[in-house]
């Protein structure tokens, strides 16, 4: 079991900002959230969203531990 | 070195006044306050989302990157988080160094990193709506500056 989170429009879009996803890889936990949601599983591949494993931005798909963190980044903008 | 992200407004010149106390060997202290605009009264309010503790953690990262590219003695980035009304401040940095250039470039670098790099997302309430707001083209080519 991943914890998901959402940021930014994500949240927005999904309606939720954490949710627990059962999947053992990254690209099976987007996989599952497409098949729920596919105006959410579009924005995920979206252009500029970055994907955070326990608070690490990882550039490939990759295993996930149990409990493991997944965080959804889209483009980002502070000051 | 002081990297904090908090919910309630900060008066910038009690940061400025705390920051400075005490420093015999800083020749340069160069403080940025970015104000939230009205916008002509399109804005009502921001609203500033953070991922806690990764946040922090990346903005302590680049402005390490700052202390030793610009030989700093200190710094402190003051970010807020949450809802923030047209007049308060956003952001604070300070940059102290031993010359004034160091601490103008370190400030201009953390800021241009904070615009377009930094985990915010930025949600702007209006009388038309609400509205996320992404970095510009102008932001982008500022940070792209400092590569190389």
């Amino acid at each position: 079991m991943a914890k998901v989170l959402l940021f930014g429009p994500l949240r927005d879009i999904a309606g939720w900002r954490e949710k627990d996803v059962r999947a053992n890889t990254v690209a099976e936990l987007k996989a599952a959230l497409t098949a729920e949601d596919a105006a959410l599983g579009a924005a995920l591949n979206g252009k500029g969203v970055q994907v955070a494993i326990d608070q690490r931005i990882m550039r490939n798909d990759t295993g996930l531990r149990a409990n493991a963190e997944v965080a959804f980044l889209p483009p980002m903008s502070g000051g | 070195m002081t990297i904090a992200l908090q919910d309630t407004p900060f008066d910038p010149g009690v940061l400025l006044a705390f920051f400075s106390r005490g420093r015999t060997e800083t020749g340069a202290i160069v403080t940025f306050t970015g104000i939230a605009r009205a916008d002509g009264g399109k804005s009502q309010v921001l609203e500033l989302e953070a991922y806690p503790g990764f946040t922090e953690g990346e903005i302590r990262r680049i402005a390490e990157e700052a202390r030793v590219r610009f030989s700093l003695h200190d710094l402190m980035v003051i970010h807020r988080v949450g809802k923030i009304k047209p007049g308060e401040p956003i952001v604070f940095v300070a940059t102290a160094a031993g010359h004034r250039r160091e601490a103008f470039e370190a400030a201009d670098f953390l800021m241009d990193y904070l615009k377009s790099k930094a985990p915010f997302w930025k949600k702007e309430h209006g009388p038309a709506g609400e509205k996320w707001i992404e970095p510009t083209e102008r932001d982008h080519a500022d940070v792209a500056r400092w590569d190389g």
